[in-house]
């Protein structure tokens, strides 16, 4: 890599994706086109992968096997859990939640979804929009990722014709209307091939995009995070035992969402104190601006009695401090949900408990439809429900931010993680 | 807007401190493994960060295998002491003296796998409920499937086909008694990632991961550092080579680089040009497929 320079790596920005699409797709080869063609892939795992191919008889390199993990998945020639892969380009840095497309692993694909700025949804043209692209498409939409990239992938098996491609756009513009998606793009491809992955396509000239890297690189993601409500949730109070320090309380965390200056006048939750901020720092270095998503640690103005899971605030832009309240979950565990159950709830950096009011419907991820009878809530199944915690949170709607918007749920009993939630 | 806008490195900084400060919040007892590599002394400069002007509020743990390089120990001491942290030394010898573990015999011995029984040891003796490291997704297959807190059971085991699933940043620490996590702040850092951070902090790092003069041993296309604790085979060539260290773990299973580079953007410009990755020289990663994975499950890094 010639081109590499310091300063270009200094300044690049992180843009983090998540990959779904059905068995067989293609979505590995896709990865492996990726990191093969931006030359991500070095010679010791290039032999691993062709010493593989060949002890399974493929006459060609199959890209596929560089995103295989654990045993048993390559026994299986199956994904089972959330993968995380990495490249870069001179652009930005990309980090990969690569998430297994069968029915059941629905939950890793929230978990993929939680973090990305956007999605690759890969369609096979041949086959059309099918149930899973819907479902994968729901879940997007569900997790608010703000950008979505429809690979309609396998052009060579349908001669690169345009009209197959089209079918699958206006198909695919048909379904989401119903779904709440900020940003679409379309895209004809070919990861087995190559064409409009990396490199353009000579087999296309009807499209006049541009390529699938060339978008990954240049998405506008600058207006992906929040920088107008300040909410600030005290992570870890420091208290230094030295003596030099003896009076510096520092409070420290990551700024979910707003732009934070020393001198600004800020409100404490829950107390309701006011205060000012004296300072902003890391590690000794004074920061004039803080914003999503710096972890810094602030001094204020004067003693307030603030404890980690407080939230500090501006004076006039509060979030919601309620007790009881609306979620869209899906549900990842294999014992039920349990109406009138008590779990621990998760919000930011605040633990609570909770206890399950109600199942307003549970919604069927393939036709989009609401069902308000069926209260059996299982493994991978979506539903919105009203729960009452233990003392009041302090939220905002997962629409306005995913930060102070999200919570997980804990089966007290295993500890385990049993779902994942967005405030309504 | 892109004045609101972390760069990538700056990005994974506030990432990884936000996950030490977690660890520090959520466990009553957390340790962070030090290694004197590379990856452990950017984690370390981290949880200087995290805390400032507090010191770091947990112990550093050093499982020697009594293999290190020489370099490494001087290292490690002279940070201990500068930072004013604390640190706990366990010795792989130990386990071995008490019939804990059994040394590897042959040329290809190594103490890589022993570690995990030292390591177990500690963990229990220490009380530890959190042990972070600097074990990053992308240097290999396995560790690309880890979570930034992975629950472990209590024979330390990792249980891949059971995780709990992370989601956002909400990081679930609950567990029973007996049980422990290891926590990865560096999971989504690459080898570039790294060296560039060593660069922009102005971070310390021991001598050996630049250009020296070495004797070393020529065994199956591998570099490694000539020393006492290596049987030497017939086919071994010695000879002294201008090299530098990629990674640094046990002299026995670290291979070495030949390379003129003797500064950080020399470094830097070189893995920019590789063609191999990190783990490429690693000696213990090449005995079988899943040799990470199997290791792993028994409570290895």
């Amino acid at each position: 890599m010639s081109d590499f320079s310091s300063e270009g790596y200094m300044n690049m920005e992180l843009l983090r994706f998540t990959t779904a699409g059905s068995v067989d797709d293609g979505k590995s080869t896709l990865i492996g086109r990726l990191l093969y063609d931006s030359k991500q892939i070095f010679e010791d795992q290039l032999e691993a992968i062709e010493k593989r191919s060949q002890q399974r008889g493929f006459e060609h390199v199959d890209l596929s096997l560089l995103t295989d993990g654990l045993k048993a998945e390559r026994e299986q020639g199956i994904t089972i859990d959330v993968a995380y892969r990495y490249f870069a380009t001179p652009k930005r840095k990309f980090i990969i939640a690569d998430t297994p497309g069968h029915i059941q692993y629905t939950r890793n694909m929230v978990t993929g979804a939680s973090t990305a700025n956007a999605a690759l949804i890969l369609v096979d043209a041949r086959k059309g929009i099918l149930e899973q692209t819907i479902r994968h498409s729901f879940i997007a939409s569900l997790l608010q990722i703000p950008h979505l990239i429809i690979c309609v992938n396998k052009m060579d098996l349908v001669d690169y014709s345009e009209e197959a491609f089209n079918k699958v756009v206006v198909e695919y513009r048909s379904l989401s209307t119903k779904l709440d998606i900020k940003d679409v793009h379309f895209l004809p491809i070919s990861a087995l091939k190559g064409d409009n992955v990396v490199e353009k396509s000579t087999n296309m000239s009807w499209y006049q995009g541009t390529t699938l890297m060339y978008l990954l690189e240049n998405l506008h993601i600058g207006s992906d995070e929040n920088h107008i409500d300040c909410r600030f949730p005290v992570q870890y109070v420091i208290r230094p035992q030295q003596t030099e320090y003896h009076d510096f309380r520092g409070y420290a965390g990551r700024i979910s969402s707003g732009i934070y200056k020393p001198g600004d006048k800020v409100k404490i939750l829950p107390s309701g104190e006011i205060a000012e901020i004296k300072t902003i720092e890391l590690f000794g270095e004074q920061i004039s601006e803080a914003y999503a998503p710096m972890s810094v640690t602030m001094t204020l103005d004067r003693d307030v009695d603030i404890s980690r899971g407080d939230m500090i605030v501006r004076e006039n832009n509060a979030p919601s401090m309620e007790q009881e309240f609306d979620i869209m979950i899906c549900w990842m565990n294999t014992n039920n949900l349990q109406v009138g159950g008590k779990y621990a709830i998760r919000h930011t950096v605040k633990d609570a408990r909770c206890v399950i009011k109600d199942i307003r419907y549970k919604i069927d991820i393939n036709s989009m439809h609401r069902n308000e009878a069926d209260k059996e809530i299982a493994m991978n199944d979506i539903a919105r429900i009203n729960v009452k915690t233990t003392v009041p949170l302090y939220f905002d709607a997962y629409r306005k931010n995913r930060h102070t918007g999200s919570i997980i749920l804990i089966d007290e009993a295993t500890n385990e993680t049993v779902a994942a939630g967005m405030i309504v | 807007m892109i004045k609101y806008h972390l760069n990538h490195l700056r990005e994974l900084e506030a990432e990884a401190i936000y996950v030490i400060r977690e660890t520090a919040a959520q466990f009553e007892r957390p340790a962070m493994l030090f290694s004197g590599g590379k990856d452990s002394i950017v984690m370390t400069h981290l949880a200087r960060k995290a805390f400032y002007p507090a010191r770091i509020p947990f112990p550093l743990l050093h499982v020697d295998t009594g293999h290190n390089f020489p370099e490494t120990l001087v290292f490690r001491d002279k940070m201990v002491e500068e930072i004013g942290a604390r640190l706990e030394v366990r010795y792989v010898q130990d386990s071995i003296d008490k019939g804990r573990a059994r040394e590897e015999k042959g040329p290809n011995a190594s103490r890589n796998v022993l570690q995990t029984v030292t390591l177990l040891d500690a963990l229990e003796e220490l009380k530890v409920d959190a042990a972070m490291g600097g074990a990053r997704r992308d240097e290999e297959k396995a560790r690309a499937k880890e979570r930034f807190f992975s629950h472990r059971d209590e024979f330390g085991q990792w249980d891949p086909k059971n995780q709990r699933p992370e989601l956002w940043m909400l990081l679930n620490g609950k567990k029973h008694m007996g049980e422990h996590f290891r926590v990865f702040p560096l999971s989504n850092w690459t080898e570039m990632d790294v060296w560039m951070y060593i660069q922009l902090e102005k971070i310390a790092i021991p001598e050996i991961y630049f250009s020296h003069e070495r004797e070393i041993i020529l065994r199956d296309g591998v570099l490694l550092a000539n020393s006492e604790f290596i049987m030497k085979k017939e086919s071994d060539l010695i000879e002294t080579r201008v090299v530098r260290f990629r990674t640094i773990g046990d002299m026995t299973c670290t291979g070495a680089v030949e390379s003129p580079a003797s500064t950080l953007s020399e470094i830097i410009d070189e893995i920019a040009a590789s063609r191999v990755t990190e783990r490429g020289t690693r000696h213990d990663d090449k005995r079988s497929e899943t040799a990470m994975e199997d290791r792993k499950k028994a409570g290895y890094f």
